[in-house]
């Protein structure tokens, strides 16, 4: 029952919400706020509920469709990741609800933008509480639905709506590889329901299956189709270049993409599906590679943009990178854990961000900051707490999941494991480097802005304040609590029960607390390390960013312009594809639907009403005389009809 | 009114009337200047067409012609009045009643 009531809070809003008129600004506000409240309220019980009694709850909701064989019902089942991700998901929204009160004040179309945002926040608990595969992707496809809405807010600014154009399109591709996914796993399985096929899977682990005339084994297939569906949602490499652009939607909408809904979905399955891809190797390595090169790949970029949100949006595939190489190394616990806290510093540093721009006007460019400290030191502080987890730094949340997603990867003793760790540590010394380097330039130091603006430049308001402030508490604690909570890697099962499966070959437990202290250490090592750089190059020695740019121009292109990845993007599918849709519109439509069919048709009837129209001279006389004409025709008509 | 031993014929009455009904036809479409005239005309065609009615009902003995005639002046009286209305209407918005610049519906 109260389950339902959390899923089911913030569709009301969104309906309720939805139907208030224009100009409600305020009470949109607090009625969409007080109903996610109720619903973060009451999964929080339920998370409590969960730890302390163990207990797996399934109800069906109603029955969905039933055809011949397939039967999907609308479910709820809560175990461990779910409950989890519930608390994450609507402990989050709620504080976003409430900030955007204060960050849309001046919106009239407020009561959309909250309605839109439960909407979103309704189809990510949708997909988090299923227990079939179906429902799963209907808040899936749900979640890139409401994104694409809400990235294109602005809709009436370009970059904003090509950026949501772009969203909905790179998802769509990633998602019919999920879709071939789910065909597979009914095919293989005979069912949707994932307590079914997960108790299945063993008796079907050595099936094949042929797919265009090669043959592999069934569970790889779905795997690897899972995964690129997982690589679209979370932004992976090649699926990566919406998340950047969606920073075009307002501030409040990235905090919930980039934390809590939408990129944690594709995680989110992989943990799930556990069972499953723990009967795949390949899978699993590959899952590794991708996880590990996006990890270091998108930390990369990071280090030279100048936007602040983008940095921002780049460290969160960069840190979804993490996740992923996690779950490839059989660490899905350490992956949770990781997504939970990464949920918190993220919403954290995008919500603080966007006080930053609030304040600002709009402004975006670090380079045109500098000196915020006095303007806002509140907002600093609250965002030097989040650059310290995402940096992984003791003992804020970061520290702990990171740690034992790099120790896991350290302790897979495999050659894949090595290289996710090398690049995972490396990482961890670029994502230190790039926060400092956006600390330091937007809060310290001599201020950059115009001094007109100088005036305008405000702390933000209390309702704003507030949701950063519980974010940056919750930063602060929730590591050491997670870590006791969930004993990671330690004896994992006494949390998240049946619900993570790990295959006896690679579990991980005794390997970890066998490491040595060097590797323990290594990433708070790298991390201070990267502190260090960005102390130097930015407060030290100010020319030295000067120089190394002029030394390595070619790397620093390729770095501001991401590795080129939109250009490439662009050469390959958006061109041809614009080349092509022009010729045939030439060819097509100008020539043989316009010149050679329409229009010719069109010639004759205009021609002859050309002809026609001469009479309707305008002159009275004209008309008179036809008249006349007329009046003598029909009389002698009846004369002659007299006498004949 | 008797006209019995008369020699005017009913013949002549018509004669008249359709006389009088082809200068009225004449005046509006030969007319290319003057819209007051093609009004003169058209009245004439109306009285032409009285004169046919109340010829009829004399020769036949039946007075609904001469009544139906009383209700056709009134008719054209009204008719008058509302061209003339419409008319000045139009000089003030045009600032001309030349009928040759009335070509607004040429197609």
């Amino acid at each position: 029952m109260i389950a339902k009531v959390i899923v089911f809070l913030p569709l009301l809003s969104f309906i309720i919400v939805g139907l208030l008129k224009r100009n409600f600004v305020r009470s949109a506000g607090i009625i969409a706020s007080s109903l996610i409240t109720i619903s973060a309220v009451l999964s929080c019980f339920v998370f409590y509920k969960v730890i302390f009694n163990a207990s797996i709850e399934e109800h069906i909701v109603f029955s969905w469709l039933s055809a011949e064989g397939l039967s999907v019902n609308w479910s709820i089942y809560i175990d461990s990741i779910t409950a989890v991700m519930l608390v994450v998901i609507s402990v989050i929204s709620a504080l976003v609800h409430v900030y955007s009160i204060g960050y849309m004040e001046y919106d009239h179309n407020l009561p959309k933008f909250m309605s839109l945002i439960s909407l979103f926040t309704f189809f990510m608990l949708v997909l988090v509480i299923s227990n079939n595969i179906l429902q799963l992707f209907f808040g899936w496809e749900g979640v890139g639905l409401s994104s694409y809405l809400l990235t294109g807010y602005w809709y009436k600014k370009a970059s904003a709506y090509k950026a949501a154009i772009k969203t909905f399109l790179i998802n769509r591709v990633a998602d019919v590889c999920f879709a071939i996914g789910i065909f597979t796993i009914y095919f293989t399985f005979d069912s949707l329901v994932f307590t079914e096929i997960f108790k299945n899977t063993a008796a079907h682990a050595n099936d094949s299956i042929s797919i265009l005339g090669i043959n592999m084994r069934s569970i790889d297939f779905i795997c690897f189709m899972l995964f690129i569906g997982c690589m679209g949602k979370s932004a992976q490499i090649f699926f990566h270049t919406w998340l950047s652009d969606s920073t075009e939607g307002p501030a409040p909408v990235q905090a919930l993409i980039h934390s809590a809904t939408m990129v944690t979905a594709g995680v989110f399955l992989v943990v799930r599906c556990s069972p499953l891809f723990e009967y795949s190797e390949v899978a699993l390595e590959f899952i590794t590679i991708i996880g590990a090169v996006t990890c270091l790949f998108a930390a990369t970029i990071a280090l030279v943009q100048n936007d602040i949100k983008r940095v921002i949006a780049y460290s969160t595939c960069s840190q979804f990178g993490y996740m992923f190489f996690a779950c490839g190394v059989s660490a899905y616990d350490a992956a949770m854990f990781h997504l939970m806290t990464h949920a918190f510093f993220k919403a954290l540093l995008f919500l603080g961000a966007g006080n930053i721009v609030h304040a600002m006007m709009g402004e975006r460019d670090i380079r045109k900051m500098g000196g915020m400290y006095e303007k806002t030191p509140l907002t600093c502080f609250m965002m030097t707490i989040g650059f310290l987890a995402l940096s992984g730094i003791f003992p804020f949340a970061g520290y702990f999941s990171m740690n034992a997603i790099i120790k896991a990867a350290y302790a897979k003793n495999t050659a894949i494991g090595e290289y996710a760790y090398s690049l995972g540590v490396v990482t961890v010394c670029c994502t230190s480097f790039y926060s400092f380097r956006l600390l330091i330039l937007t809060f310290y130091g001599s201020s950059r802005y115009p001094a007109s603006l100088s005036k305008n430049i405000n702390e933000a308001p209390l309702v704003m304040l507030a949701p950063v402030s519980i974010l940056a508490f919750v930063t602060l604690f929730l590591g050491i609590i997670g870590q006791y909570l969930f004993n990671i890697l330690d004896s994992g099962e006494a949390f998240w029960g049946n619900a993570i499966y790990v295959a006896a070959t690679n579990n991980l437990a005794d390997k970890v607390s066998n490491l040595s202290w060097l590797v323990k250490l290594s990433s708070s090592i790298s991390a201070v390390i990267g502190i260090i750089i960005a102390y130097i190059f930015y407060v030290y020695r100010t020319n030295v960013p000067a120089i190394l740019k002029n030394k390595f121009q070619f790397l620093y292109a390729v770095l501001l312009n991401r590795y080129y990845f939109d250009e490439i993007y662009e050469f390959i599918f958006v061109m041809p594809l614009k080349r092509g849709a022009e010729y045939l519109t030439k060819l097509t439509e100008a020539q043989m639907i316009d010149a050679e069919g329409v229009n010719k048709f069109a010639i004759y009837p205009k021609k002859c009403s050309e002809h026609i129209s001469r009479f309707q001279s305008g002159l009275i006389y004209n008309y008179v005389l036809v008249m006349v004409i007329g009046i003598i025709l029909i009389a002698s008509w009846y004369f002659i009809a007299y006498f004949l | 009114m008797q006209f019995t031993e008369s020699n005017v014929d009913l013949i002549h009455f018509l004669v008249l009337g359709a006389i009088i009904f082809s200068i009225g036809l004449y005046g509006v479409f030969s007319n290319r200047k003057n819209i007051i005239i093609v009004f003169i005309s058209i009245e004439l065609m109306l009285l032409a067409i009285n004169i046919n009615l109340v010829s009829f009902s004399v020769f036949l003995k039946d007075l609904t012609g001469q009544i139906f005639t009383m209700f056709i002046l009134v008719i054209a009286v009204a008719e008058v009045a509302v061209g003339l209305a419409i008319l000045v209407a139009y000089y003030r918005a045009k600032g001309d009643i030349d009928i040759n610049k009335m070509n607004q519906m040429q197609g």
